[in-house]
């Protein structure tokens, strides 16, 4: 069975070309990059490049990139690290109730440490108010967060103005970019942040890397102690493998995004056109033009999400819904439900995430098995009159 | 080598709980040339990850890890099926219900007839699956004789329902538990080893008084324990902290021990006696699950389980109202106790079962 992967808003295949990198790296650049030794400098060399590449990927200076193991630990890092340096000038936040859990539970382990939390609402298509964002302002305020576009609908928020309004306060600004880099033009000057997260497996590089774009001059408290890599910031021997790949994933990103995302998003309305065709009482969810060009999140009414993603999976298709448990059971999305969803119509969802390696193929595949899956759980659903 | 009911392919879920004997069931499948798809069912919060996982709990995450670790093993698909909703209306407010209305209540049969037997079928179903097969120690066959499907040697499973029986696969009903845990080693199931479970999956053990008080703190208030001449001995701390035929935990002093005899919920009052007055010379039993039979007769000899674990004791059963029989013991019986499921059995035939509604004293 040929298989479909529709879920690159998970995570996303790895490019042969970064893989090849790595290997090269893993094997012949084995050095630990703070040596004084030639062992050393080579690895220095891949490292500073790669910071070179994801420097340029945002358009921010190389010595204003700090490499993590993840975009949670970026996320951990900007806020957990404001939040404690800047803890004697104030102690609000803002941020929105659509973030990653990253940032949410960041931020609600911070409101248990003290610290004021306000969550900002999202209209029906996910979209922050940019004006309740400038009531929110305080003079206590030390730090916003908010991400740049969505994970589960795709919603790009209008995060210059923001960034503009926290600015003239004087605030620090976060930008989760994780989901966005790759889809969007990212550039830290355009968009006015201080602080930006990103990771390597969402751009077609390997797991268990990330980045933390810190504007010159801000301040952060580390969370790890140890020794001077990174800056003090991020103390530990770098992961020097990893981060080549994620080198590599950036200067290809830079390369190849324009055309790709053209692509991706003519293949994603493809395929929201046909569900729509074929499939009756399906919505979209999120903003039809302010979201991210792979993304398509529907909710198809009258159906689990679950049972669709299980039947799909084994007709080989790879979609998603919701927000995983730690068991791995599906639970009601807490974007949708910030966005007004009942709990009923937010289980109904799932998420189509298209990338690269998808083609017109994929598409039609997807067109040919979902309708009858949608159109036997429906019948089902009606003879058994119960939900879960 | 796929029994006669169906033929090779056909698609079977099966419920997995991370248990040695779900995942034998399944490698048992597999190897008898079925299309397996496992599914563990998470009905429960999800435990504080920190804290260590119940040992043979249902659906801790380490549950959820052993029953993944079975599937990829056997090569097949696997999810967790979020059923939170059906278990929490079902198993959970039914749990708490019986508890205030002073019965015992038993919530793995609600769990088995509402969530395994009927929401999990349902996604079995949806997967376009034929069977559902599960752990149990049961054989299952269809009898020409009686024009039904017929149970041997069930232990908590009543479903009278055919064409429910007609969709069930019980792969363990022809092993002893030893053999099954000497095939787990064998197949190299990375479970063989584990204990079994024993208490109810979300109510740690003992805990249940606590557990009820938590969710309905109105209905759980410390009243005056009686004996059975209406005189007050002491205060009770709420009657779900009790059961019928306990003895410790009563905090009286008295010349002879003292057992709680009956959970009086309308005078908010514990009944306590001596161990004679514990024994019950029958009992009603209602919501009947008629499953070898179409309707029991008058005198119908068999024998009765009346709690868990129990051996089964001869006795004789009498309809009484529609869905509902007398049931008198050739010897009186101690602990017999509402809210407990009644199975009745000639052999190892089920006959049918039931919940016990009251012990009747004359």
């Amino acid at each position: 069975m040929k298989r479909v992967y529709m879920d690159h808003a998970a995570t996303t295949p790895v490019d042969p070309i970064v893989a090849e990198h790595m290997m090269h790296c893993l094997t012949e650049v084995w050095g630990n990059p703070s040596s004084v030794h030639s062992f050393g400098r080579e690895a220095r060399r891949v490292l500073e490049e790669s910071r070179e590449m994801v420097a340029r990927l945002v358009g921010a200076r190389s010595n204003e990139i700090i490499f993590t193991s993840s975009g949670t630990e970026a996320d951990n890092l900007a806020l957990l690290g404001v939040a404690r340096r800047l803890a004697r000038k104030g102690r609000h936040i803002i941020t929105s109730t659509i973030e990653h859990h990253a940032v949410l539970h960041t931020c609600e382990y911070l409101e248990a440490s003290g610290y004021e939390i306000t969550y900002l609402g999202v209209d029906r298509t996910g979209l922050v108010d940019p004006e309740d964002f400038r009531r929110a302002l305080r003079p206590d305020t030390i730090l916003a967060s908010i991400m740049l576009a969505n994970n589960e609908v795709g919603t790009i928020q209008p995060i210059s103005e923001m960034a503009a309004a926290s600015r003239e306060a004087g605030v620090i600004f976060h930008t989760d970019a994780v989901q966005a880099m790759g889809s969007l033009e990212v550039k830290v000057d355009d968009l006015g942040v201080d602080l930006l997260s990103l990771s390597a497996h969402k751009i077609y590089g390997p797991k268990g890397v990330g980045a933390l774009y810190i504007r010159k001059g801000v301040r952060l408290e580390p969370l790890v102690f140890g020794g001077g890599q990174e800056r003090q910031l991020r103390p530990g021997t770098e992961n020097v493998t990893g981060i080549a790949g994620l080198g590599m994933a950036a200067s290809l990103a830079a390369r190849q995004r324009a055309s790709r995302v053209q692509r991706i998003q003519s293949l994603r309305d493809m395929l929201e056109r046909g569900i729509k065709e074929r499939i009756p009482g399906v919505t979209l969810n999120g903003s039809p033009d302010r979201r991210l060009p792979g993304l398509l999140n529907v909710t198809i009414q009258g159906v689990e999400g679950e049972s669709i993603l299980m039947n799909l999976d084994l007709k080989g298709v790879a979609a998603s819904g919701g927000s995983a448990c730690a068991a791995g059971s599906l639970e009601a999305s807490h974007v949708l439900l910030a966005m007004g969803f009942s709990r009923d119509d937010a289980r109904g969802a799932i998420r189509f995430s298209l990338g690269a390696d998808n083609t017109t193929e994929d598409v039609e595949r997807v067109l040919q098995v979902l309708p009858p899956i949608v159109e036997r759980l429906r019948r089902m659903r009606q003879g058994a009159g119960y939900g879960y | 080598m796929v029994t006669e009911r169906f033929g090779q392919g056909t698609r079977v879920v099966v419920a997995m709980s991370g248990g040695v004997d779900s995942s034998v069931a399944a490698a048992l499948l597999v190897r008898q040339g079925y299309e397996v798809i496992g599914v563990t069912m998470q009905i429960w919060e999800a435990q504080d990850p920190l804290e260590e996982a119940r040992e043979g709990g249902c659906c801790s995450l380490s549950a959820v890890a052993d029953a993944r670790r079975v599937a990829d093993l056997l090569g097949i698909p696997y999810y967790v099926a979020n059923m939170r909703g059906v278990f929490g209306r079902e198993v959970i407010d039914y749990f708490v219900e019986e508890y205030t209305q002073g019965r015992t209540p038993n919530p793995c049969i609600a769990c088995n007839q509402k969530v395994k037997f009927e929401a999990l079928l349902h996604k079995a179903s949806e997967l376009e699956a034929d069977l559902l097969a599960t752990g149990h120690y049961v054989r299952l066959s269809y009898d020409e004789s009686r024009a039904r499907y017929t149970l041997r040697r069930a232990r908590d499973l009543q479903k009278d329902q055919s064409y429910v029986l007609a969709r069930l696969l019980f792969p363990l009903g022809e092993y002893t538990k030893n053999e099954v845990r000497v095939l787990a080693a064998e197949l190299g199931l990375p479970v063989a080893g584990k204990p079994d479970s024993q208490e109810i999956c979300f109510v740690d053990e003992g805990r249940h008084g606590e557990f009820v008080a938590e969710r309905r703190p109105d209905a759980v208030q410390p009243g005056p324990i009686i004996d059975a001449s209406g005189r007050v001995l002491g205060r009770h701390r709420g009657l779900s902290y009790y059961t019928v035929g306990q003895r410790r935990g009563l905090g009286i002093a008295a010349p002879y021990p003292l057992y709680v005899i009956r959970l009086d919920p309308e005078r908010n009052a514990l009944i306590v006696g001596p161990e004679i007055q514990t024994f019950a010379p029958g009992m009603r039993v209602a919501k009947l699950n008629m499953v070898a039979l179409e309707t029991l007769h008058p005198g119908t000899q068999a024998e009765v389980q009346i709690r868990y674990r129990a051996r089964p004791v001869p006795a004789s059963i009498t309809p009484d109202n529609p869905g509902s029989v007398l049931v008198r013991f050739k010897e009186p019986q101690k602990g017999v106790t509402p809210g407990q499921a009644a199975v009745f059995y000639q052999g190892d035939l089920v006959l049918a079962g039931g919940i016990i509604q009251e012990p009747i004293w004359e």
